[in-house]
C-alpha cells in the first residue's frame, strides 16, 4: 500500500508539472484526488489495515495528498502565467501608428498674447475692466484734454456717427480712464484692454480696427518714479529680467510729464547693426518702442472729480498687435485679421 | 522736422565736437526724438577737386579726351573723359579708382578704345545736384569749379556742402517752436549745456520811401489771423542766393530758386515762421485784405492747379480779387518773377486749425500749411521780416523801405507761473534743488524772478506745475529719476463676466474651435446675403458717416455674417474641416441714447467631415454645462430666413430666449461661395452670462443603487422627443432620476406613420433600495400617462 501511494505520488507530480492547460490539469485533479480517484481508492482499503498500521500509512497517505495538491496549485500558477504572457504577447501593438486623433482648438495669437499680460497685471493690483467701442467724443477727447480742432480729431482720422461729431467709434482705450474715474474712488488700479478704431486703410502695419490696452493708476503720492518702477517691472515679466529699458520725453494731451518707454533692441543689443547691416528688428534705430505714458494731466483729474491737489496718477498704453507681432515674428498686420486656420492653428 | 547740424554749429550752438551718434542720443532723451540721421556725404566717395593739366585728343574717338589730372597725389592720373567743355587748368570733379557716386554708382579704372582711364569727371548732375543749386553751371558737361573756392585734392563733399549731418526730428505737436533752426538749437543747447548764440536781425534802411504810403492792410477775417505783419522792398534784383544759402537749403531739403524766394524760406526754416513774398505790381489799389473765400471763388496757386474755394477758408486778396490762400500756397497771379522789381513780404500769424482744414480739403498740406498747423507764437511775426529784410540788405537785393505794417488782432499776454519746486519733486519723485531747477529753466530761456516763471510767447504749451516738472525731469533726466516701487492696496482680477468669457473660450477650444478676431463694422450688403428680411429691424445698424469704403461703413448688429465670411475665405484656401468661435460684440441702436448697446455675442462655425447638426448640438450641450448653464430648450425654427428650415432651432434657458443653432440655408453659403455643409451657432453671451448659476455645492453621493428600466414607445411621426420627455418626467414623480434616448426605430413590426422610441430611465430613492414594486408602479404611472395625453404606446 505504501508502494502505491508512493506511486501515485510519482505518478500524480509528474502528470501535473506536465500538464500544458489548465483543462488537462484539472483532468488531474479528478483523476487523482476526485472522488472517485486514485488517491481515494487507496484510501477505501484503509479498513483493511492493523490498528498499528492505520495511523502511519494515514499518515503517508495525507503527506502525498498534501504534496499533490501543492504541485497542483503550483502548476495552476504556472500555466494562469503562461497564459497571461500569451495573451499579452498576442495584445501587443505597433506603438508607432498614430494617435486617435483629438482636434483641440486654438486661441487667436492676439488673444493669446492678451491674456498673458492681463494675468502680469492682473498679479500686480490691476481690476481689468472693458468698456463702450461706439464713445461719445467727450470721453474720447475733450475730457482727455484733446480740445476742439485736434488734428487726431479730424475725419480723416476717426469714424463718426452724427454730424456733430459727438458720437465716435474710440481711436484709444484712454476713454476708460475718465469711465473708471468717474465711477470708482482713488486708490485707483485699472487695466482696459480693447477695440480701437482709426481711419487707416489697412496694410501690413495698419488696420483700422486694431487693439490698445490701457492702464491707470491713481493714488495719493503716485510719482513718476512709481510709473517708471512699476513699468518696468511690468515689461520686464513680459520680455525678459534681462530687458533694457528706457524712457524718453513725449507729448500726450492727458498726462503730464509725458514719457516713452523704450526697449533695447534684443537682436543687435541697441547697436543698430547686425553683421555690419542695419537691424532688421528695430531699423538700426538699437531702441525698440514699447508704449507712451505719463503722469495724468491735472485737468483729466479734474474733469472726473479728483482733486489734483491731494491725488497723482500715472496712465500707460500700448498696441497689443505690435506687441503679439513682435513676439510672435508676425510680419504683416492683415494676418491677425485674415483668420485662416493655417495661421490660427500655429498658436 | 529736419535739421542740417552744420548751420546749428555755425549759428547758434557750436556742437561740432559731439559725434553723430552721442548728438542724436542726448537729443532723443532729451524729448526730441530722433527718426532718423543721415550724414550727407555718405553717398559720394573718393570723388576729388582735379586739375587737368593736359588733354590730347583720344587717338581712337573724334571726340574724347585723354586728361592728365593733378588730384592732390605725387602723380597726375590720367582720366578720358568725353565731355567737349574742359579746359586745361580747369578744376573739375574727379572720381578715382574705386569711387561712389549717388545712386550706388561705382567708378573703378578701367580702358576706354584701348586707352587707360582711373577714373571719371564729373558733371553736377552725376553727383546728385541741380540746376537750382548751381545756378548758371554747364549743365551738359563737366561741372566746372574754378570759381567755387576749392583747392587741388579736395573732397568734393566740402564743395558741395555735403559735409555735414541731416537729422530728422519727431516733433510733438505741443513743441510748435521746434519746428525751426532756432528751436532746435534751443533744445540742443540746453540738451548739451551750451549757452546759445543769439541774433537781432537788424535793417539798415534806405531812400526808397515809406511802406505806409504804398500799402494798406485789412484784417475782416480777424478770428482767423491773429496778426499780419508786412515790410516792402523796392528796387529788387531778382538773382540767384550766394553758395551759403543755397547749400542750407539744399541741406533742408528745400529747392533754391531766386534771392527772394529763397530768403522767405530761409526765414522759415530758420525761425519758423512761414513767410510769403508778393509781386507788389499785381496788388492792385496797393491794399491787402485778409478775409474768407467767397462761395464759388476760384484762385490759381504757384503750382498752376485751380483751386475752387468755400467760405471759411483764408485768402490774401486785393481789392477785387484773391492773390494767395493764406498760410497755404501764393497765387500765381502775384509770384515773384523774373523782373519783379517791389516786394511785399508777409509775416502773418493764421488759426492753425482753420489752415490744417484748408490744406486737407484741397489735399495741398504745404511745408508752410504744416507749420502754421501746429499753432505758431504770434510774436514772431516781427523778428521774422525782420529777419528777411535784413538779409535782402545782406544779399543787395533790393531797398527796404522804411516802416513796418503790424496789424495785430490778438497777441495772448506775458503769463507767469508760480515755481513751486517741492510740488516738482512731489510729482517726479525727486530731490531737486531749486537752484537745480532754475538753472535748468534757463538752459531752455525760460527766465524765472524771484518765485516766479515768466513763461515765453514761444512755450504755449507751458500752463501749470505738471508742465513745469516735465521741463524740469527732462533736464534731470528721465532715466536718473529714482525708480520706486508703490503699494497698492487694490485687489486686482477680472470681472465676473471676464471670467465667463474666459471660460467660454476654453471650452470652445477644447470642443476644437479655434478662436477669430473679425471687423466690427461691416457692409450693408451682409443682410441681403443673409438673406434677411427688407423690415427686419437688425437692418437699422449704426452707419459711419466718414467710412473707409462701403464694405466697413456699418456697425454690425449680427455677427453671423463676420463669421461666414471667415469661412468663406478658408474654404476658398482650400481649408478642409473648419471649427470656429468668435466672441464679439454687436451694435444695436437705442431710440433716444447717443451709445448703442453691445451684447457680446459667442459664435460658432463649423463645415467639414462628420458636422452635423447633432454635432454642434452636443457641442453646445456641453458649452453650456461647462458654463454652468441649465440645459437649454430647443425648439425647431422653420422661418429663420438665414438657416435651412428643417434644421434650426431657437435655444432658450428658463423660457429666455438665448440664440439660434442650426444648418445655414445653402442659399446663405452659396452666398459666401461655401459648397459644404455650414453648421453655426449664435449666443448672446451677455444674456447666457445672466444665466449662470451659482457655483455649486456638494450634494451627497446615493447610499442605495439605482434601478433602470428600459421602454420601447411606439409614437406618431409628428411626436418630438422634447414632448416625449416632458411627459416622462411629468408622470415619473421624484424616483425618476435620469431619462436617457438611445433609439429611434423605423420600419419592421412598427406601423407606417409611427416611430418607435426607446428610453433608458433611471429610478433611485434616496432613502431605501427600490423594490420590484416601486419601480412597477412609476412606470405604469408613465404608461398611463403617455398613452392618456400623446396616444403613445409601449411597442
Amino acid at each position: 500500500m505504501k508502494q502505491q501511494l508512493e506511486k501515485i505520488r510519482q505518478e500524480a507530480l509528474a502528470a501535473m508539472e506536465a500538464a500544458a492547460d489548465p483543462q488537462e490539469l484539472e483532468a488531474l485533479r479528478v483523476r487523482y484526488l476526485g472522488k472517485k480517484g486514485e488517491l481515494t481508492a487507496v484510501l477505501k482499503q484503509m479498513g483493511k489495515l492493523s490498528a498499528e498500521e492505520r495511523p502511519v500509512m494515514g499518515q503517508i497517505a495525507n503527506n502525498v495528498r498534501a504534496a499533490i495538491e501543492q504541485t497542483l496549485e503550483q502548476a495552476k500558477t504556472h500555466l494562469a502565467a503562461k497564459a497571461m504572457e500569451a495573451k499579452l504577447r498576442a495584445e501587443a501593438v505597433d506603438v508607432t501608428i498614430p494617435g486617435k486623433e483629438v482636434s483641440l482648438g486654438h486661441q487667436h495669437p492676439m488673444n493669446m498674447v492678451l491674456q498673458e499680460i492681463k494675468g502680469i497685471f492682473v498679479g500686480m493690483g490691476y481690476q481689468v475692466v472693458d468698456g463702450p467701442e461706439v464713445e461719445l467724443a467727450s470721453y474720447n477727447f475733450t475730457r482727455l484734454n484733446i480740445e476742439e480742432g485736434h488734428p487726431s480729431r479730424d475725419r480723416s482720422d476717426t469714424f463718426y456717427f452724427n454730424d456733430d461729431d459727438s458720437v465716435l467709434l474710440r481711436t484709444q482705450t484712454s476713454p476708460m480712464q475718465i469711465r473708471f474715474m468717474e465711477n470708482h474712488k482713488p486708490p485707483l488700479c485699472m487695466l482696459a484692454p480693447g477695440r480701437v478704431f482709426r481711419k487707416d486703410e489697412a496694410d501690413a502695419t495698419h488696420s483700422p480696427m486694431f487693439h490698445q490696452i490701457e492702464g491707470l493708476v491713481v493714488d495719493e503720492h503716485i510719482t513718476m518714479g512709481d510709473l517708471k518702477g512699476a513699468l518696468t517691472t511690468l515689461m520686464k515679466r513680459i520680455y525678459g529680467e534681462d530687458s533694457v529699458m528706457r524712457f524718453r520725453p513725449h507729448h500726450f494731451p492727458f498726462t503730464e510729464p509725458s514719457c516713452e518707454m523704450d526697449m533695447q533692441c534684443h537682436k543687435c543689443h541697441g547697436t543698430g547693426e547686425v553683421d555690419g547691416q542695419v537691424c532688421s528688428t528695430c531699423h538700426g534705430e538699437g531702441w525698440i518702442e514699447l508704449l507712451g505714458a505719463g503722469m495724468v494731466h491735472p485737468y483729466v483729474l479734474e474733469n472726473c472729480g479728483i482733486d489734483p491737489e491731494k491725488y497723482s496718477g500715472f496712465a500707460f498704453g500700448m498696441g497689443l498687435e505690435r506687441m503679439a507681432m513682435g513676439r510672435l515674428r508676425i510680419n504683416d498686420l492683415r494676418l491677425i485679421f485674415d483668420n485662416d486656420v493655417r495661421f490660427l492653428n500655429q498658436f | 522736422m529736419k535739421l542740417n547740424r552744420k548751420w546749428i554749429n555755425e549759428e547758434f550752438v557750436d556742437l561740432s565736437h559731439i559725434s553723430d551718434k552721442e548728438f542724436v542720443e542726448t537729443m532723443t532723451v532729451f524729448g526730441q526724438k530722433v527718426e532718423t540721421y543721415e550724414r550727407m556725404d555718405a553717398e559720394i566717395k573718393n570723388v576729388v577737386v582735379g586739375k587737368v593739366l593736359s588733354m590730347v585728343r583720344h587717338p581712337n574717338s573724334d571726340h574724347m579726351w585723354i586728361c592728365q589730372v593733378d588730384v592732390g597725389q605725387d602723380e597726375p592720373v590720367q582720366i578720358v573723359t568725353g565731355a567737349q567743355n574742359v579746359r586745361e587748368g580747369d578744376l573739375v570733379p574727379a572720381a578715382l579708382h574705386n569711387s561712389w557716386l549717388p545712386g550706388n554708382v561705382h567708378i573703378t579704372k578701367g580702358k576706354l578704345r584701348g586707352e587707360k582711364s582711373n577714373g571719371m569727371l564729373c558733371s553736377y548732375l552725376e553727383l546728385g545736384l541741380t540746376q537750382n543749386d548751381l545756378p548758371g553751371a554747364y549743365e551738359d558737361g563737366i561741372w566746372i569749379l574754378n570759381d567755387e573756392d576749392c583747392t587741388v585734392g579736395q573732397d568734393i563733399n566740402q564743395v558741395i556742402g555735403n559735409d555735414d549731418t541731416v537729422v530728422d526730428f519727431e516733433i510733438t505737436n505741443n513743441r510748435p517752436d521746434c519746428y525751426s533752426i532756432i528751436g532746435l538749437a534751443r533744445e540742443a543747447a540746453a540738451a548739451f549745456h551750451k549757452p546759445m548764440r543769439h541774433h537781432e536781425p537788424e535793417v539798415h534802411g534806405s531812400e526808397a520811401g515809406s511802406i505806409f504810403d504804398k500799402l494798406d492792410v485789412e484784417v475782416p477775417a480777424d478770428k482767423l489771423c491773429s496778426r499780419y505783419t508786412a515790410r516792402m522792398v523796392a528796387n529788387v534784383k531778382i538773382a540767384p542766393s550766394p553758395k551759403w544759402l543755397r547749400q542750407r537749403l539744399r541741406a533742408n531739403g528745400v529747392r533754391p530758386i531766386n534771392n527772394i524766394v529763397d530768403i522767405t524760406n530761409y526765414v522759415m526754416l530758420e525761425y519758423g515762421q512761414p513767410m510769403h513774398a508778393f509781386d507788389y505790381r499785381y496788388i492792385t489799389s496797393g491794399k491787402i485784405v485778409v478775409r474768407e473765400a467767397e462761395a464759388g471763388e476760384t484762385l490759381t496757386t504757384l503750382d498752376g492747379s485751380v483751386r475752387n474755394l468755400t467760405p471759411g477758408m483764408l485768402v490774401i486778396a486785393d481789392d477785387s480779387r484773391a492773390i494767395g490762400l493764406a498760410g497755404v500756397m501764393g497765387g500765381e497771379n502775384s509770384e515773384i518773377v523774373a523782373d519783379t522789381t517791389t516786394v511785399v513780404f508777409e509775416s502773418a500769424n493764421f488759426n492753425g486749425t482753420s489752415i490744417r482744414q484748408t490744406a486737407l480739403a484741397l489735399g495741398m498740406r504745404t511745408e508752410a500749411s504744416g507749420k502754421f498747423e501746429k499753432g505758431l507764437d504770434p510774436m514772431l511775426t516781427v523778428p521774422a521780416v525782420q529777419r528777411a529784410c535784413e538779409l535782402v540788405e545782406l544779399l543787395n537785393a533790393g531797398d527796404v523801405l522804411d516802416g513796418t505794417i503790424d496789424v495785430i488782432n490778438y497777441v495772448p499776454q506775458p503769463r507767469t507761473l508760480p515755481l513751486e519746486p517741492e510740488k516738482i519733486n512731489r510729482l517726479l519723485g525727486t530731490d531737486i534743488s531749486r537752484e537745480q531747477m532754475v538753472q535748468y529753466l534757463a538752459n531752455l530761456e525760460i527766465p524765472v524772478e524771484g518765485d516766479t516763471i515768466l513763461v515765453p510767447s514761444f512755450r504755449p504749451d507751458l500752463n501749470l506745475m505738471a508742465d513745469i516738472a516735465e521741463e524740469v525731469g527732462r533736464s534731470y533726466g528721465y532715466n536718473e529719476i529714482p525708480t520706486t516701487a508703490f503699494k497698492t492696496s487694490t485687489q486686482g482680477g477680472y470681472t465676473p463676466f471676464m471670467q465667463a468669457e474666459a471660460k467660454a473660450g476654453e471650452l470652445c477650444r477644447a470642443m476644437g474651435y479655434s478662436e477669430i478676431i473679425t471687423y466690427s463694422f461691416v457692409s450693408p450688403a451682409v443682410f441681403d446675403q443673409i438673406r434677411l428680411p427688407a423690415d427686419s429691424p437688425l437692418r437699422d445698424a449704426l452707419k459711419i458717416q466718414n467710412p473707409l469704403g462701403e464694405d466697413t461703413s456699418i456697425m454690425r448688429t449680427i455677427a453671423l455674417p463676420s463669421m461666414l465670411e471667415i469661412l468663406g475665405r478658408n474654404n476658398a484656401y482650400h481649408n478642409k474641416a473648419v471649427k470656429l468661435y468668435e466672441l464679439a460684440k454687436i451694435y444695436l441702436p437705442v431710440e433716444g441714447q447717443p451709445l448703442p448697446e453691445e451684447p457680446k455675442m459667442l459664435l460658432l462655425g463649423t463645415y467639414g467631415a462628420g458636422e452635423s447638426f447633432f454635432t454642434l448640438k452636443g457641442e453646445l450641450e456641453a458649452i453650456l454645462a461647462g458654463l454652468r448653464i441649465k440645459p437649454a430648450d430647443y425648439t425647431a425654427v422653420s422661418d429663420n430666413p438665414s438657416y435651412h428650415p428643417g434644421r434650426c432651432a431657437r435655444v432658450s434657458v428658463d423660457g429666455v430666449e438665448i440664440g439660434c443653432m442650426g444648418q445655414v440655408h445653402p442659399l446663405v453659403c452659396q452666398n459666401y461661395g461655401i459648397d459644404a455643409e455650414v453648421y453655426c451657432a449664435e449666443l448672446n453671451f451677455s444674456k447666457l452670462f445672466e444665466l449662470q448659476l451659482p457655483e455649486p455645492t456638494y450634494t451627497p453621493l446615493p447610499k442605495y443603487p439605482a434601478v433602470t428600466r428600459d421602454l420601447a414607445l411606439v409614437c406618431d411621426e409628428s411626436q418630438t422627443v422634447a414632448q416625449v420627455e416632458q411627459c416622462i418626467t411629468a408622470a415619473g414623480g421624484k424616483l425618476l432620476r435620469k431619462i436617457s434616448l438611445f433609439d429611434i426605430y423605423r420600419g419592421k413590426g412598427i406601423p407606417e406613420g409611427k416611430k418607435s422610441m426607446a428610453f433608458s430611465l433611471e429610478l433611485r430613492a434616496d432613502d431605501r433600495t427600490l423594490t420590484d414594486e416601486d419601480s412597477v408602479g412609476v412606470v405604469s404611472k408613465i404608461l398611463d400617462k403617455l398613452e392618456h395625453d400623446l396616444g403613445v404606446q409601449i411597442r
